[in-house]
Parts: C-alpha cells; sequence; structure tokens
C-alpha cells in the first residue's frame, strides 16, 4: 500500500471529508456568485441582440449551461455510483446521492427555459425536439434514481441498488440521445428545432461559458453541502 | 426586452427561484441535522 | 453451466403453463390496449395506419413491463431465489436463462399477435413482416433491461409503478428504432437501418444485461 493510495482513502472517511467539503463549498459558493454576477452582465448587457430572434434568444445563456449541467452531472453522479460498487465506500455512494436532486434542478430548468425560449421562437411552449426531448427523459432517469432510493429503507441496499441504476443510466444516456436526435430528424425535419442557436458571435459564446462555470461552481457548493447533511444523518 | 420581456424573465425568474429554494432547503436541512445529531 | 439454464427456462415454462392466466390476461392487456386508441381518437382508417405501428409498440411496451413483476416474485417469496443464489451455476447464466423464459411467455406471443392488431388497424400486409420481425429483435431486450429492473425493485413497496418508472426511459431508443422501422416501410424506404439497430441493441442487451442482472440480485437480496 503506497503512500499515494493511503492518501485517498483518508479523505473517503467521512469525519475527514466533513470539513474539507465545508471549506470547499464555501470557496466554490462565492465563486458561483461572482461567476454568475459576470456571466448576467455579459449576458443580459454585452451581448449584442440577435437578428432574428431579438432579446428572446437570451435564454440561451442560462437553457444551454443548465442542459450542458444536467448532462455533466449525471456522469459524475455515474462515476461516484461506480467507485462506490468497486470500493465499498459509503462516501462515494453520499456523493452519488447528494448529486442527483442538483441534476434533477438543471434538467428542469432546462425544460423549462427551453419552453420559454421556444414559445415566442417557434409558437408552441413544448417543441419535440432532439434535445428537449433527451432532456425529459434524463429528468425520468433522475427522478428513477431519487425514487428508487427513497424506496428502500435499508440504507445500503439503497445506495448500492442506486449505483447500478445510475451506471445502467449512464450507459444508456448516448443511446438514448442518438436515437432521440435520429427520431427528431425523421418526423420533423431540420426546421423546428432549438439546437440551431443563433450564429455565435464571441460574446455570446463567452456569456455561456461563464454561466456554464457559474453552475459548476454552484453544483459544487451544493452537492458537497449535501453530502455533509448526509454524512450527519448516517452516523 | 424588446416585447419578449415575459419569456426572458419568465425563464430567468424560475430558474433563481428555484436555486434560491434549492439553497434555502439545503440550509433548512443542514440546520434541522446539525442541532438533532450533535 | 448450458444445463442449470436449460433447467430453469424449462421450470419457469412450466411454472407459467401452470398459471396460464396470469399469462393470458397480460396479453390480453396488450389487446385491450391497443383496442383503446381507436376509441380515444377516432377510427378514420388513415389516421390508423399511421399510429399502428407506434401503438402497437408502445402497447408491446406496457404488457412486457407489467409482466416483469412475476418474474421474480414467486422465485422470492418461497425461497427459490436464495438457493439460485447459492447455486454453482453463474449467477448471470441463471439470469439470462430466466429472461429467456420470460420473453418466450410474454414477448414472443406478442409477435405472433401484432399481426392481428395490425389487421385492425389496417396496416397494409406487407408491412406485417416488418412489424414482426422489429417485435422479435426489440421484446427480448425488453425482457433484458426490464429484468434489471424487476431485480433492483425485488420485493419494494410500490414495486410496479416505480419499476415503470425505473425501466421506461430505458425502453425509449427500442422503442424508437421498433416503431421507426415499420414507418419506414410504410413509407416506402428500407427498414433496414432501424431493425440493424434493433438486432445491435439486442445483442448488447444479451452480452451485458444479465451481469447487470446477477448484480441487481445480489444488492436487493443481501
Amino acid at each position: 500500500m503506497t503512500a499515494q493510495s493511503v492518501k485517498w482513502f483518508w479523505y473517503a472517511s467521512p469525519q475527514t471529508f466533513y470539513p474539507v467539503a465545508g471549506v470547499i463549498a464555501r470557496w466554490c459558493g462565492a465563486a458561483a456568485a461572482v461567476l454568475c454576477a459576470a456571466g448576467l452582465y455579459i449576458g443580459l448587457l454585452v451581448a449584442p441582440t440577435d437578428a432574428q430572434q431579438g432579446e428572446a434568444y437570451r435564454i440561451i445563456f442560462i437553457h444551454v449551461p443548465a442542459a450542458w449541467m444536467s448532462m455533466f452531472i449525471y456522469v459524475v453522479m455515474a462515476f461516484w455510483a461506480a467507485i462506490g460498487l468497486a470500493f465499498n465506500t459509503r462516501l462515494s455512494h453520499m456523493m452519488a446521492s447528494a448529486l442527483a436532486p442538483t441534476g434533477a434542478l438543471f434538467t428542469f430548468i432546462a425544460l423549462w427555459t427551453g419552453s420559454f425560449w421556444g414559445k415566442p421562437t417557434w409558437g408552441t411552449w413544448w417543441v419535440w425536439d432532439a434535445r428537449l426531448t433527451s432532456e425529459l427523459i434524463l429528468l425520468f432517469l433522475y427522478f428513477g434514481f431519487m425514487a428508487l432510493q427513497a424506496a428502500i429503507d435499508d440504507r445500503r441496499r439503497a445506495e448500492r441498488a442506486g449505483a447500478l441504476l445510475a451506471i445502467v443510466g449512464v450507459v444508456n444516456v448516448p443511446i438514448i440521445y442518438y436515437s432521440v436526435q435520429w427520431w427528431n430528424t425523421l418526423h420533423q425535419g431540420a426546421s423546428v428545432s432549438l439546437t440551431r442557436a443563433p450564429s455565435m458571435a464571441a460574446t455570446m459564446l463567452t456569456g455561456m461559458l461563464v454561466m456554464a462555470l457559474a453552475f459548476w461552481m454552484y453544483s459544487i457548493a451544493v452537492t458537497l453541502l449535501r453530502v455533509r447533511c448526509l454524512i450527519l444523518e448516517n452516523r | 426586452m424588446g416585447g419578449y420581456g415575459l419569456y426572458v424573465w419568465g425563464a430567468y425568474g424560475v430558474t433563481f427561484l428555484l436555486i434560491g429554494v434549492e439553497i434555502a432547503l439545503l440550509v433548512n436541512r443542514s440546520r434541522k441535522c446539525s442541532e438533532t445529531k450533535t | 453451466m448450458l444445463e442449470a439454464a436449460r433447467c430453469i427456462v424449462v421450470r419457469d415454462l412450466l411454472v407459467a403453463w401452470r398459471r396460464r392466466s396470469d399469462v393470458a390476461t397480460a396479453l390480453l392487456f396488450f389487446v385491450i390496449v391497443t383496442s383503446l386508441f381507436p376509441l380515444g381518437i377516432g377510427a378514420e382508417p388513415e389516421l390508423l395506419r399511421s399510429i399502428a405501428p407506434g401503438v402497437i409498440w408502445v402497447a408491446a411496451l406496457l404488457s412486457c413491463m407489467l409482466s416483469l413483476g412475476r418474474l421474480f416474485a414467486a422465485d422470492h417469496s418461497d425461497g427459490t431465489l436464495e438457493q439460485l443464489l447459492l447455486s454453482s451455476a453463474p449467477l448471470g447464466v441463471i439470469a439470462a436463462a430466466k429472461a429467456l423464459a420470460h420473453w418466450l411467455v410474454s414477448g414472443l406471443p406478442l409477435v405472433l399477435i401484432a399481426p392481428l392488431i395490425a389487421l385492425q388497424y389496417d396496416l397494409p400486409a406487407p408491412l406485417y413482416p416488418v412489424l414482426a420481425l422489429s417485435l422479435l429483435l426489440g421484446t427480448p431486450v425488453l425482457s433484458l433491461i426490464g429484468a434489471i429492473g424487476a431485480a433492483l425493485t425485488l420485493g419494494l413497496r410500490g414495486g410496479g409503478v416505480l419499476l415503470s418508472l425505473l425501466v421506461l426511459p430505458l425502453y425509449v431508443p427500442v422503442l424508437i428504432m421498433g416503431a421507426g422501422s415499420v414507418d419506414m416501410a410504410a413509407a416506402g424506404l428500407a427498414p433496414d437501418g432501424q431493425l440493424l439497430l434493433l438486432a445491435a441493441l439486442l445483442i448488447v442487451a444479451a452480452a451485458f444485461a444479465p451481469w447487470a442482472i446477477a448484480a441487481a440480485l445480489r444488492i436487493s437480496m443481501e
């Protein structure tokens, strides 16, 4: 057992991790606030008005970062689930459980903002385009994970069952995404699609990236806070 | 917002509202579990 | 290893035969659901012809899902499942055998009944083979993926509905490819792409699902 591996498992102890999580959460929370302010400034004030969609396009500064986070969080969740199953570390499972609600939240935000973007641009509140439909299914996957963990009383079984489900889910997400994309092109044609954002001026891209970073920092902060609660609740 | 105010603020508003709700729920939960389990 | 698999398939088929009514009810569900859509939407032939592949496929999905509860429940309640976990045969093989038996009883009959439903929906006769083939390739995938869900939700309260929530999102690619193949054929194009993708899904599911089912069973039975 090398010194390196000992160090990893040192932080895998919930007791040791608790204060570390608090420190990281505080810093990430501060970073999130700063980045969000910057991102909103760029998105709402600096970025130019779009020629085709007018001011309505500004919703992408929330919609696209939220969609990115929703998928990223699911992958991270599955990663911690796999670590938990492989090494049998409770903290890994707690990380996975802590990530789910935030992931589901971002998925919902992506759906909501997507809907609000679709109404002025395409005239309907819901568009069965590839991204929104995939996000909807992703939301069901998150809910399934949370529901399964909530339905099992034995904590250990709950964590491990959820972990397996998350891994099966993450393998399926690309398959689902591509089959939905194929389905979408067959049934609707390229005209009705929220995936075609306005041609990206540099400021628009910057705004999106800054907001994505803000959401990322926010997710870390919130997840670590939730893990701290889980650690206390499961002593 | 060039007439799209409802949509833009509806989207941004609900987003930050939900984020605020998540933070509030977490703070509440954090307070409860550090009170009962010391 | 194959001996154990054969044993389990035969046993499950025997049990299903003894509880014929359970099996028949699930198949009847398939027929009833497909009858509901014209009642709800209207019986205009043009409309029915266009929705037929989707309706038949969704009904097949739901019917397969409803019958998943029976997969492990009986064995779980009388202790057989514990014995299976302790047996020397690899649990993955046992799981695959159970999924196979489930498909023979709940999926294969759908393949045979579907043309009758297609008749009710006035689907053109040349499409029947495509429909049957898509179901033939797709329903085993449904059984395999569904078995993972059934193993995870073993013995839980609210099991059936929870199982649906877990499993239906994973069914979506099969649904899209299955119904899509018939739609392609209906439009006069070759359904090869979708059918090959269904075959690919089947191969991948057959290769990996048994091990996921086995892992899920171990997790649920600790």
